[in-house]
C-alpha cells in the first residue's frame, strides 16, 4: 500500500466519526480518521479544564469583539471564553440563512462530542413505524429489532448512567446506576405518579456521564463538576477523545489527520464506487487524494451532505447520492425553548452537594397510548430543580450588609424545564450548495432553508401548557411557562440531509447506511436519520455506526465492496 | 473512588499517529488595558468605593477586598455596548454629583454612613425607574448586550449593582470566602443537610 491508501477512511472525528474509526480500527482495517479543524488531545489540551470565573480575564464573559466575530454562536449561550475557539470560525467558514438557522459547529478533532449535552436514549419500537404508519415521509427500511443489540454495545462501552424505568416509550439499555435525583424531584414524581395515574413519569436523566470507572480504558467515574465542556480530564463522560479514539489508536490501526477538509468523495462511475477522497490541508491548502476501499461520511448531518453534494457532479448535478432528489432535503432538528418553572415550597432543611452534569427526564406522553392531539409526535422534557444561589431576586434587601447576607444564603427551592419536541421531515426544508459565497478555502458554502411548521408549532402550545399543568398538579407555586425565541439549529440536533429508506427512488441511504448509488460509501452521522424522534439523537448515531462498520466489514470481507 | 486510585486513570492516550500540523489554539482576548479604556486608578479606586458600598466587608470580606472595581472596568470597557459603556460613565459622574448636593463634598470624602444613605436613595430610585421601564432583574444578567439586539436601558446605578454583584461572587474571595466552593465535589447529594446560615455554593 502507498502512503496515500488505506482500507478505510472515516470523515470527522465527532460521536460517530470516533465510532467508526474504533469499530473498523478493531476489526483490522488501516483506517485514515480526517479531521477539518485542530487536534485536541485527550487531558492535555483542555487547557480551561481547570479554571474558574476568576482564571478568565472577563470572568467567562464574552467581549463584545467575540461577539462580533461570532455573529451565529452569539444567539445563545455558546460563546464564553472558557469554550472559546472549540466552535468554528464563522468568517473563515460562513454559510448562508434563507431562514435563520443557528447553526452551532465544533471544527476539531473530537468535535462536539466535546461539547455535547450527553443525555443519551434510545428511540422505541415505534419511532420506526411512525413515518410508515402516518405516511410521513418514508418510512425507516430497519425496525428497533434491528438496532437493539447495537444500542446494547455502544451503551456498555460509551458508559451511560440511567435507571431501568420499564417503560414502552423509552427503552431502557445497558445502564450503570443512574446519576441521583434530588428530594424535591423524586416528590415531584411521586406527586406526577399520583395525578396522572401512572402515564406521565418524571425519571432520572440517562447521561453518557459514568457514575462507574472504566478502569480498562483509563476512565474515571463523573466527578460532579459540570464542566464537562471544557473537556473532562477524568474522561467522566463519554466523548471521541476520552472513549473511542484511546481505543482506535491501541490497534495501531489509526491514523488520524487534523487540519484536512474533505472537499470531494472521489467516484469510479464504472465500478459505481468511490475510490477515496480529496481533501484540502486547512493550513497550507495543499491538494491531496487519499485513496480507500470504504468511506464513512461522520463530518455531521449539514456538512455530510454538503460533501456529498460537492462530490461526483460530473455524473449527477446535485452530486453523489442525489439521484433520488432528497440529498440536502428533509433536514431536522429538535425544537425546544418551551416550557415552564416554578417555585416549590419547603425542603428549607435540605440543600445539595456537588454539581450534577445532568437532571430529570419526562419521557414523551403525547400521542402515546391512547393519547391522540392534533398534531403528530411528541415530546419530552429535560430539567432539574435546585436552590437559588446568589443570584436571586433582591429587590428588598436594598444594598449594603443585609444584601450581602442575603445573596450569601441559598434561597428557595426551584423547577424547570424544557420540552424537546420531534419535528417532521419537510421535503422543503433543505440545505443546498451557494456558490456565490466561498469559505477561506475556496469552497462553496452550505445555504440553509428550515423553518418549523404547523405541527411543530401546534406541538409548543402543548408543550408549555403540559408543563405547566403537571407543576400545578404537582402543587407547585408561582407556575411560569415560558416559549422563547426557538430558531431551527439551536438544538444542535441537526438530522436527516441523507435519509435512509427502501428505495432508491426515495432515499439517499439504505438499510445499512450505505449511499444507493456508490455502495463502499456509509453514511451514520445525522444525516441518516429518516425521522427525528423526540430524544437527543447521539446514542443512536452511536449504534447506526457500529451496526454499518460490522457490515460493511463482512461485505468487504465477501468481496462485495 | 479514592484521590490516588482517580490519578491513576488520569493517563494520556498514547500510540497516536499524526500527519500534518501541531495544535493551534485561538487565544482568548486578554483583558484592554485600563488606561486605554480611559480608567485611572483613581477611577479603580473610586469603583472599588462604590461596590464596597453595595457589598461591604462584614465578618467576611467585601467587595474592596476582592479589588471589584478592576473587574468593573475591565467589563465597561471590553463587554459592555456602547451605550452602557455611555452611561456608566455617565453615572461615575452623577454620583458624584449627588454627593456634592447632598453633602457638599465628592463620593470619596463622605463617611460610610452617608455613602450608604447616597448609594440606598440611588437603589430605590433605580427600582422605581425599572419598574416603570419595564426592566426586570437587568442586575443578575450577565454584562453586556448583543449588537444587533439594542435593549432600553435601566437606571445607571443599577449597571454598578450589576457589576459589583458579578464582579465579587464570581471572584476568588467572593467565591471561596464569602460562599462555599468545592472544586472537586467527587458525588452529588441531593438531600443534604442544610442549616439556617450556611453559606450558598459559588457555582
Amino acid at each position: 500500500m502507498s502512503v496515500n491508501e488505506y482500507d478505510a477512511i472515516v470523515v470527522g472525528s465527532g460521536i460517530s466519526g470516533g465510532w467508526a474509526a474504533k469499530e473498523l480500527c478493531e476489526k483490522g482495517l488501516k483506517v485514515l480518521m480526517l479531521e477539518r479543524g485542530q487536534n485536541i488531545e485527550h487531558i492535555k489540551d483542555y487547557k480551561n479544564a481547570h479554571k474558574e470565573a476568576w482564571d478568565y480575564p472577563h470572568r467567562d464573559v464574552p467581549t463584545q469583539q467575540m461577539k462580533l466575530d461570532y455573529p451565529v454562536i452569539r444567539r445563545d449561550y455558546p460563546l464564553n471564553e472558557s469554550t472559546f475557539g472549540m466552535w468554528a470560525n464563522e468568517k473563515d467558514a460562513p454559510y448562508t440563512e434563507d431562514k435563520r438557522f443557528d447553526w452551532f459547529r465544533g471544527y476539531h478533532v473530537g468535535g462536539r462530542s466535546l461539547l455535547w449535552g450527553r443525555q443519551s436514549y434510545r428511540l422505541n419500537p415505534e419511532d420506526f413505524q411512525a413515518n410508515g404508519k402516518e405516511g410521513i415521509a418514508v418510512d425507516w427500511p430497519i425496525r428497533y429489532e434491528d438496532v437493539a443489540p447495537w444500542y446494547d454495545y455502544v451503551e456498555r462501552f460509551a458508559g451511560i448512567s440511567g435507571n431501568r424505568d420499564g417503560l414502552d416509550v423509552l427503552p431502557d439499555g445497558q445502564f450503570q446506576a443512574p446519576i441521583p435525583l434530588n428530594c424535591v424531584e423524586k416528590d415531584v414524581a411521586a406527586r406526577l405518579q399520583k395525578a396522572f395515574k401512572g402515564t406521565r413519569h418524571l425519571i432520572n436523566s440517562r447521561s453518557a456521564n459514568m457514575t462507574e470507572p472504566k478502569p480498562e480504558q483509563g476512565r474515571a467515574n463523573c466527578q460532579y463538576r459540570n464542566k464537562c465542556w471544557l473537556g473532562c480530564p477524568f474522561g467522566g463522560y463519554f466523548s471521541t477523545q476520552s472513549a473511542t479514539l484511546p481505543a482506535a489508536m491501541k490497534t495501531g490501526n489509526l491514523t488520524l489527520r487534523p487540519f484536512s477538509i474533505v472537499s470531494k468523495v472521489l467516484y469510479d462511475k464504472d465500478k459505481k464506487r468511490a475510490t477515496g477522497v480529496e481533501i484540502i490541508d486547512a493550513q497550507t491548502n495543499q491538494v491531496i487524494e487519499y485513496k480507500s476501499k470504504i468511506v464513512f461520511l461522520n463530518a455531521s448531518a449539514l456538512n455530510t451532505a454538503w460533501l456529498l453534494m460537492n462530490s461526483a457532479t460530473d455524473i449527477w448535478e446535485g452530486g453523489l447520492g442525489s439521484s433520488s432528489g432528497e440529498l440536502g432535503h428533509n433536514v431536522m432538528d429538535h425544537h425546544f425553548r418551551v416550557g415552564a418553572s416554578a417555585d416549590v415550597e419547603g425542603y428549607l432543611d435540605k440543600y445539595t452537594f456537588g454539581r450534577r452534569p445532568a437532571g430529570f427526564y419526562i419521557p414523551r406522553f403525547r400521542n402515546w397510548h391512547n393519547d391522540k392531539r392534533d398534531y403528530l409526535r411528541g415530546f419530552g422534557y429535560q430539567g432539574s430543580a435546585g436552590r437559588q444561589g446568589w443570584q436571586k431576586d433582591i429587590a428588598e434587601l436594598g444594598i449594603g450588609a443585609t444584601l450581602k447576607a442575603g445573596m450569601t444564603e441559598p434561597g428557595h427551592w426551584g423547577i424547570g424545564m424544557s420540552a424537546f419536541g420531534e419535528m417532521l421531515p419537510y421535503h422543503e426544508n433543505r440545505v443546498y450548495l451557494n456558490h456565490q459565497v466561498k469559505d477561506k478555502w475556496g469552497l462553496p458554502v452550505l445555504a440553509i432553508d428550515v423553518e418549523i411548521k404547523a405541527n411543530e408549532l401546534a406541538m409548543r402550545k402543548d408543550m408549555q401548557q403540559d408543563a405547566m399543568e403537571m407543576f400545578e398538579a404537582a402543587g407547585l407555586k408561582n407556575v411560569r411557562g415560558y416559549d422563547s425565541d426557538y430558531a431551527p439549529g439551536m438544538g444542535i440536533h441537526e438530522m436527516g440531509t441523507a435519509r435512509m429508506g427502501r428505495d432508491p427512488k426515495t432515499s439517499v441511504l439504505n438499510k445499512h447506511n450505505q449511499v444507493w448509488d456508490a455502495l463502499n460509501v456509509f453514511v451514520t452521522d445525522g444525516a441518516c436519520m429518516t425521522s427525528a424522534s423526540c430524544v437527543n439523537p447521539s446514542l443512536t448515531y452511536m449504534a447506526l455506526t457500529a451496526r454499518a462498520a460490522d457490515y460493511a466489514v463482512a461485505e468487504l470481507k465477501r468481496g462485495n465492496l | 473512588m479514592d484521590r490516588r486510585e482517580l490519578l491513576k486513570f488520569i493517563g494520556a492516550a498514547t500510540g497516536a499517529a499524526f500527519v500534518g500540523n501541531a495544535l493551534a489554539w485561538t487565544p482568548v482576548p486578554s483583558a484592554t488595558p485600563l488606561k486605554a479604556a480611559g480608567f485611572s486608578a483613581e477611577d479603580l479606586a473610586y469603583l472599588n468605593d462604590i461596590a464596597d458600598c453595595i457589598i461591604p466587608r462584614t465578618d467576611t470580606p467585601g467587595a474592596k477586598d476582592a479589588d471589584v472595581g478592576r473587574i468593573m472596568a475591565i467589563w465597561v470597557a471590553d463587554c459592555y455596548l456602547p451605550a452602557e459603556q455611555a452611561l456608566f460613565k455617565q453615572g461615575m459622574t452623577q454620583i458624584n454629583s449627588e454627593a456634592q448636593s447632598r453633602f457638599g463634598k465628592p463620593f470619596l470624602l463622605l463617611d460610610n454612613a452617608q455613602r450608604h444613605s447616597l448609594l440606598s436613595g440611588l437603589n430605590e430610585a433605580a427600582y422605581q425607574y425599572n419598574r416603570e421601564n419595564q426592566i426586570d432583574h437587568w442586575e443578575l444578567g450577565r454584562p453586556g448586550g448583543r449588537p444587533d439586539q439594542p435593549r432600553p436601558l435601566p437606571h445607571y446605578f443599577t449597571l454598578f449593582k450589576q457589576l459589583t454583584l458579578l464582579g465579587f461572587f464570581t471572584s476568588e474571595i467572593g467565591a471561596t470566602k464569602v460562599l462555599r466552593y468545592v472544586a472537586v465535589p467527587g458525588r452529588y447529594d441531593g438531600e443534604f443537610p442544610y442549616q439556617k446560615g450556611d453559606k450558598a455554593w459559588a457555582t
